[in-house]
């Protein structure tokens, strides 16, 4: 690609001593992008953009927010009431959050029906399961900042997940809380994480861009770009198809903002924290429920079962354990799936094995959501067992016995007349 | 080239394990230079001084009846004391220690067997159990029940059934009087 040439004095000046405008033009302007792109790719972009909007409302959220453990729970309030527009901001970060999560579900998903995650691209893979789990810590400590029930009894249960650590693990929850329970240390602390982690999310965001441009986009055929012929240029063709994408999702994220602010929220957060009444049904977020159901399925006598495992793990561990093994396990996927073929168009049995993947976290989210008893706790141990299976078992051994349908010569030949002329 | 002012590193033997030492040895302590300025900013996180001073408090029970509970704040903790009846302290010792999780003789629990005094934080992932209150759920063995998944504890608060690892903890306490409790 030639080098953009600089009318405007202001702008050769810059950039000839810090060439940014040329760099942005690369990326953004003439950078070749694989002309068969659908929908799917717009969630990238849009996670973006909600991270922006999230960084922009907590920073004013910020002013009129007191982590402490007597005010926060009415500071909160008085911005839903009695700041100028504290409501809108609130509203917006809130579902906002909800909505990061989403949109970032289906960019995960939309990687795995396309085999995106396979070489070159396991590192941008890996970068991007980062920056879930970073955002997992982000929501989870934001969500104490209003102080109310479940963001204290939410808090209460997670760090102790870290008492499972063996002989340190009392150590390290007393001080993760800077106490002996969930308190004002703790509120603080964690007000000042949510204010930093954000940040460490858009830098990891632009490790995930440079890795991306360093090999460009997947695409639905899962083939690699093997010329001009294949790309077209980001702007105008890809700019103007994800700002339609981010007007349609803004659409749905105003909906619930203006209309049902809350649809998302738990109750029981309107009541402010009490460290001596546990909420009957403590529920995390929706985003964190098929992690949740996870948490739980271990079986009690799962111990008696293995004889001489209770030396090594309890339930309780085992639980935690599976809960990270779930999200670290699809850092390696890209080993695990032994097939070389990338989209799930040329796969006829993974193809539906992703759909059935998808329904178990479906399933787990739903399980996740409801009491841990009787039914329910049985599916959710089969949904936490399907889970490893498919990534464990079905993912390597698919790429043995599959046989792959053939793959097109090129994008341009797959979906140009011009192109499947020649 | 016949010679160089330059090292190149390439040069004598002496020259470049001189240059190894300098290099290892800059990495070790540039390295424990930095553990050691990470320690204040790790101890920065754990329970500070006036945490720690709020550790021990005396609390007057004259006020609680037979098969009575109350429950206080210690270190930010709720304290389950509770005035067993007869049958509660006899339920507690007759268990053999072959039934119980995590095996303890109620002697082990109790100052006086009359009065049974734990955190009241369940060892699964923290929840406060219920059973304090005349109307609450206590389980099947009659003790304690933790809601949020099910752990279920006996009139000595020790783990019967259910997720949880462990016994509800007893503090350190002493009595200093008939009805005066000296915890932490
Ligand atoms: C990755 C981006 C972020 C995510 C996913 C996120 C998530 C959340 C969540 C889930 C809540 C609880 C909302 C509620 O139920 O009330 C929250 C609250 C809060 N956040 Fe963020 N946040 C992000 C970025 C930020 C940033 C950069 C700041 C700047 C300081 C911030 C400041 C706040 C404040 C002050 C609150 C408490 C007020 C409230 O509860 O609405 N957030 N955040
Ligand atoms: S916290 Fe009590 S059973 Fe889980």
């Amino acid at each position: 690609m030639s080098a953009p040439q600089w009318k405007n004095p202001v702008v050769k000046w810059i950039d000839h001593r810090l060439p940014i405008f040329t760099m942005t033009h690369h990326s953004l302007v003439d950078y070749p992008t694989p002309r068969n792109l659908s929908y799917w790719w717009s969630f990238g972009s849009l996670a973006g953009v909600i991270l922006v909007i999230m960084i922009a409302t907590g920073v004013f959220l910020a002013m009129h927010y007191t982590p402490h453990v007597d005010l926060a729970f009415d500071s909160v309030e008085r911005i839903m009431r009695d700041v100028n527009f504290g409501w809108l901001l609130r509203y917006l970060h809130m579902n906002g959050a909800s909505m990061f999560f989403l949109v970032v579900y289906i960019h995960i998903f939309r990687g795995l029906y396309y085999g995106s995650y396979k070489a070159p691209r396991e590192l941008l893979w890996i970068i991007g399961l980062l920056i879930f789990l970073a955002m997992m810590a982000t929501a989870f400590v934001g969500y104490t900042l209003p102080w109310g029930q479940m963001s204290f009894w939410g808090a209460t249960v997670i760090t102790n997940l870290f008492s499972v650590i063996p002989f340190f693990g009392d150590a390290i929850v007393e001080w993760l809380w800077g106490g002996f329970a969930v308190d004002n240390p703790t509120l603080n602390r964690f007000f000042s994480l949510h204010y930093l982690l954000p940040f460490i999310i858009f830098g990891l965001v632009f490790l995930h861009l440079w890795a991306l441009h360093e090999h460009k986009s997947n695409n639905p055929l899962g083939i690699d770009i093997k010329g001009p012929q294949d790309t077209i240029p980001f702007h105008p063709y890809y700019t103007v198809k994800d700002f339609f994408g981010l007007g349609v999702f803004l659409i749905i994220y105003l909906g619930f903002t203006f209309f049902a602010p809350n649809f998302f929220g738990e109750p029981d957060n309107y009541i402010e924290a009490n460290a001596l009444v546990t909420p009957a049904h403590i529920v995390p977020e929706w985003y964190f429920l098929p992690f949740y159901a996870i948490l739980r399925a271990v079986p009690d006598n799962f111990i008696d079962v293995w004889g001489i495992l209770p030396v090594i793990v309890s339930a309780k561990t085992a639980g935690v354990i599976l809960m990270f093994g779930s999200i670290v396990l699809l850092a390696f996927l890209p080993w695990l799936d032994r097939s070389r073929v990338r989209s799930a168009k040329f796969r006829p049995v993974y193809k539906y094995l992703f759909w059935l993947f998808f329904a178990d976290c479906i399933l787990l989210g739903y399980v996740g959501g409801q009491p841990a008893e009787g039914l329910m706790l049985l599916i959710g141990r089969l949904a936490t067992l399907y889970y490893f299976v498919h990534l464990l078992v079905f993912m390597p051994l698919l790429g043995k016995f599959e046989k792959a349908a053939p793959l097109p010569e090129s994008i341009s030949a797959a979906v140009t007349s011009a192109g499947a002329k020649a | 080239m016949a010679d160089t002012t330059v090292p190149t590193g390439h040069g004598h033997d002496e020259d470049s394990s001189r240059r190894d030492f300098l290099l290892t040895s800059t990495v070790v302590v540039g390295g424990a230079g930095v553990i050691a300025a990470a320690l204040p900013f790790i101890d920065y996180m754990n329970p500070s001084a006036d945490v720690l001073a709020l550790a021990s408090l005396e609390f007057d029970l004259s006020g609680v009846e037979e098969g009575q509970s109350i429950t206080v704040m210690w270190r930010k903790k709720p304290v389950f004391i509770r005035r067993r009846t007869s049958t509660e302290i006899k339920e507690a010792e007759e268990v053999p220690l072959s039934q119980l999780k995590d095996p303890q003789p109620d002697s082990e629990r109790v100052e006086k067997p009359e009065w049974l005094v734990m955190v009241g934080i369940c060892t699964h992932l923290g929840c406060i159990p219920k059973g304090q209150a005349p109307g609450d759920p206590k389980g099947e063995y009659g003790g304690w029940f933790c809601p949020c998944h099910g752990s279920h504890y006996d009139t000595s608060g020790r783990i019967r059934k259910g997720p949880a690892p462990r016994n509800l903890e007893v503090p350190p306490y002493e009595f200093t009087g008939d009805t005066t409790i000296l915890i932490g």
